[in-house]
């Protein structure tokens, strides 16, 4: 079981490189890059506990793989949507930050009406 | 515990579980193929079938005394996946059954679909807000962690566009945030829920209940679960994402959003705590939950207090009155965990009516004027008496005064507080309570004097009947019959376990 | 043994090495390109762990289409970099997040340490319920036949996402296309490329989805190749993305989710339960299933890629 152990290591390194990441990289298209990793992080634990429930003729548990690629299919949605999310709000204002105070239009005019 | 075999027996008639996730499925699919006009004509007429299922539903539950349980596709658990349905289940479904098709009912006027082509914001937000109502029913039924994953991603994803719907750039920043602590929030869920599979080898609540032990590998799920719930939910200190996004979102969305969606994964962490993780130790973790609950409580009011805006003001209460919610942690276990419980779920779902009243409200208020500024609202009251009505008897139901289920609910847990010696909590109960009056007290004072303020537009009085209607609701929870209350104790494993 | 326990190290540290080029590159382009080589790597590492679907479906979606989302994207904002240059965090703040990761790594890799082995496991279940379903790969029996609602409401977040993704248009843009038009004059290479890959690239598409049945493979995996098919089209701008009015895209969009609700709500009525397949009729309804599946996967992660309309709607 060496290389189940090893993924399993590599995929609690990457969940750590990935939340690093997540932290530190200001600019949301890193941030989405972040996610990707600490995703594959999470799939990779998933996917050593599948080859420890290797049994009954199986090299690897099914369900866990089930759920991974379920997980990856969700992730690439989910990084589609923000994606989405950073080109617009790129387009229509030049510049991609999260800062909150980035946006604050001063309350003399229509704020919050709709 | 249940004995997990006689738990996962399907229940008769519980194929009635499914129907509230499949309908709107059905709804939302439909919606997108044929769009336009017909999205929202399905959404409004799906909405009375689901509430008539809800209610189905709660009459199973109540006639038989126990969880109601559905196993799909035939397959058991561990393998297959299992619903079940509590008193809590059951009361939060018929919570988000009838806010909907309120919510709904209000919107028609902003979203109305022209005759003709399609328009993007009418037909995102009619299928949007079905896939609400889908992911909702499958948090409340569902009885696998997985299935509970793909619930949360489809409650995200749901509520994120509708957060910049109007595509302002502060509510697309606001979104975006929003989705990156809600994807932080999915990511560490997995991740718990990942060890938890390899170490019991299934994801199902009951059987997890019976096979978990206190070890370093349950210990470090628990907590990357909890934190990746704590995220959606919005608990200080991971509230920041919440404000702005609430406050800009179009009324009925905030409604929707700070009534339901937020209370989504406050119930899984309920659910993971309650009952899968019962066998773990709570006293520490249920004392860190309040702890921060309780700086919720305080740090969200007193933002509340300085906010100028009334949109975010209202959000900002959305994140204290969170805050109550984890309150009935440390109280579950010992002969008052009854009433911490049912105070903890009377606060849910009063703060549901209450909130979405007060946003409705606010929307009307904002539409009317021109503007949500706080400062602007003087002699507003006198210009629009109905809204404002409902505005305050939201108000009343959020400070916890009678009659109010808020008071209900802040009651039982005062009671549960202080029966369990711990009064600390109790403090907070009433520091929170007294905050709440005071930046209530900002937005209505000035509403209710001063001379009347002339109207751009005056609001119009189905979507004002509509707010009342709310508010009335959240306040007639106070007169719950206590039949409700035993109603809330099915299911939960404590009550179960003594019942044997 | 050695040389695979050499290949098992190398492969985990080069891993390890390009996640880390990710997250510590320059550029947020150069950060893509080496995420998109980490997903590669990675589908060789599934392979390592005996997780075959797992590694098609990582190689073809976590690396190959997320990849080309991420390398549009990174292009598109490169004028975006400089301006959140100023925002970086302070030293202090980078000590404290490089310790809070590394506990966090740590925690996760005693608890993986500590799992049992031999784990507890399904496996033995899933073999046992294996003849009901006329299937030989247990993976797709888990997706499509024990917990196939899990997969069914995967396939409507990806609806949500399309939804999510078209509604961030501006008014006047929607019904029309996304992506960008035909080209009269296409590029030569790509347009060669896209001439010579789809046939080949649909014959392997749809043997993945049909050998999925017992083979590793499946409806996501197949459905991804031929995505890519279509997307090699268009970037070659030889097609181009259709309207988001289309009824036909509507369609191909729903028609993995409706067919599997359709059957699962027709369950109750031959089989039982909500989801549940009768006796004997299940492989075939099974692949009927997978069929759509597979069409609306071909059809969504195109779609997905392309983005919000970005013409306005020709009447």
């Amino acid at each position: 079981m060496i290389s189940a152990t090893q993924a399993g290591l590599i995929g609690a390194a990457l969940v750590g490189l990935g939340l690093y990441g997540l932290i530190t990289n200001p600019q949301p298209l890193r941030k989405i890059l972040a996610f990707n990793l600490i995703g594959s992080g999470v799939f990779l634990m998933f996917g050593i506990i599948a080859r420890k429930g290797a049994a009954a003729g199986f090299p690897a548990d099914p369900v866990p793989q089930a759920m991974v690629i379920t997980g990856i299919v969700v992730a690439f949605a989910a990084s589609a949507l923000a994606i989405a999310l950073v080109l617009r709000l790129y387009e229509e204002t030049g510049r991609v930050t999260l800062r909150p105070d980035a946006w604050t239009k001063p309350p003399s005019d229509g704020a919050g009406s709709e | 515990m249940i004995a997990g075999a006689s738990a996962d027996a399907a229940t008769a008639g519980g194929g009635l579980l499914a129907l509230p996730i499949l309908l709107p499925v059905a709804g939302v699919l439909l919606s997108f193929l044929l769009g336009g006009r017909q999205a929202e004509r399905i959404a409004l007429v799906l909405a009375p079938v689901q509430l008539g299922i809800a209610i189905a539903i709660a009459a199973l539950v109540w006639g038989s005394g126990r969880p109601v349980v559905y196993i799909l596709g035939g397959f058991a658990p561990p393998l297959g996946i299992a619903l079940r349905a509590d008193g809590f289940s059951a009361v939060m479904l018929v919570t988000a059954t009838l806010l909907m098709p309120a919510a709904q009912l209000f919107a028609r006027a902003s979203f109305a679909t022209p005759r003709g082509t399609e328009k993007r914001a009418p037909f995102a937000f009619w299928t949007l807000l079905q896939a609400i109502q889908a992911a909702l029913g499958i948090v409340f039924l569902g009885g696998d962690l997985f299935n509970l994953y793909v619930a949360l991603e489809l409650l995200t994803f749901a509520a994120v566009p509708l957060v910049c719907l109007d595509g302002r750039p502060e509510t697309l920043a606001a979104a975006l945030r929003y989705l990156l602590f809600a994807l932080f929030g999915s990511v560490f869920y997995l991740l718990g829920a990942a060890l938890l599979y390899g170490a019991y080898g299934t994801l199902d609540i009951i059987l997890l209940s019976d096979r978990i032990r206190a070890e370093p590998a349950v210990w470090v799920a628990a907590g990357l679960m909890t934190a990746g719930l704590l995220a959606k939910t919005a608990l200080f200190p991971l509230h920041l994402w919440l404000p702005p996004a609430h406050a800009n979102a179009p009324a009925a969305a905030s409604a929707i959003l700070s009534g339901l969606v937020v209370k989504g994964s406050f119930v899984l962490i309920v659910r993971l705590w309650f009952n899968v993780l019962p066998a773990l130790p709570s006293a520490i973790p249920g004392a860190i939950l309040a702890a921060l609950g309780s700086a919720a409580i305080l740090a969200g009011s007193v933002l509340a207090l300085r906010q100028e805006r009334l949109k975010l003001l209202i959000a900002y209460s959305t994140v204290a009155q969170i805050g109550y919610l984890f309150l009935m942690f440390p109280l579950a276990s010992g002969p008052w965990a009854a009433d911490a419980w049912s105070g903890g779920v009377m606060q849910a779902i009063s703060h549901a009516f209450a909130k979405a009243a007060m946003f409705l409200s606010a929307g009307l208020v904002a539409e009317s004027l021109g503007h949500d500024r706080i400062r602007g609202l003087g002699g507003a009251g006198r210009a629009m008496p109905v809204t404002f009505f409902a505005l305050g008897l939201g108000g009343l139901s959020l400070m916890g005064l009678p009659p109010s289920g808020g008071f209900a609910a802040k009651w039982l847990l005062m009671v549960a507080t202080i029966e369990a010696g711990q009064w600390l909590w109790a403090i907070v109960i009433l520091a929170g309570g007294l905050l709440a009056a005071g930046y209530l007290y900002r937005i209505l004072a000035p509403a209710l004097f001063g001379d009347s303020l002339p109207l751009e537009k005056p609001p119009q009085r189905s979507r004002e009947v509509v707010a009342l209607a709310l508010a009335l609701v959240a306040v007639l929870l106070a007169f719950a019959p206590h039949a409700f209350f035993v109603f809330l104790q099915i299911g939960r494993p404590a009550a179960m376990a003594a019942l044997r | 043994m050695s040389v695979l326990l050499a290949l098992d190290i190398g492969l985990a540290l080069l891993v390890f090495a390009v996640a880390a080029r990710t997250v510590f590159a320059r550029g947020a382009f150069e950060a893509v390109v080496d995420y998109v080589a980490y997903g590669l790597l990675l589908s060789i590492v599934w392979v390592r762990l005996f997780a075959v679907d797992v590694a098609l479906t990582e190689a073809a979606i976590g690396g190959g289409v997320t990849g080309v989302l991420l390398v549009g994207a990174a292009a598109r904002l490169r004028g975006a970099e400089t301006v959140a240059a100023e925002e970086s965090p302070s030293a202090s703040l980078r000590v404290v997040a490089a310790c809070l990761c590394l506990l966090v790594t740590a925690v996760l890799a005693g608890v993986v340490l500590l799992l049992p082995y031999p784990g507890p496991t399904l496996a033995p279940e899933s073999a046992r319920h294996l003849a009901e379903t006329g299937l030989g790969n247990p993976v797709t029996a888990v997706l499509i036949a024990y917990r196939g609602i899990d997969t069914m409401l995967e396939k409507v977040v990806l609806v949500l996402a399309v939804v999510g993704v078209w509604s961030l248009a501006p008014d006047r843009f929607w019904g029309g296309a996304p992506g960008e038009a035909r080209a009269a004059q296409p590029e030569p290479t790509l347009a060669f490329l896209a001439q010579v890959l789809p046939p080949i690239g649909i014959l392997v598409g749809v043997h993945v989805f049909w050998a999925g049945a017992d083979e590793p493979g499946g409806a996501f995996q197949g459905g991804a190749i031929l995505a890519a098919m279509w997307m090699i089209l268009m970037m070659a701008r030889l097609t181009e993305a259709p309207p988001i009015s289309a009824l036909w895209l509507r369609l191909l969009l729903v028609a993995g989710p409706v067919v599997f609700l359709a059957a699962g709500v027709a369950g109750a009525v031959i089989a039982g339960g909500f989801f549940a397949y009768p006796p004997g009729l299940a492989k075939p309804l099974i692949l009927f299933i997978e069929t759509f599946m597979t069409l609306t996967i071909a059809v969504t992660l195109p779609i997905l890629v392309a983005g919000p309309p970005r013409r306005e709607p020709v009447e």
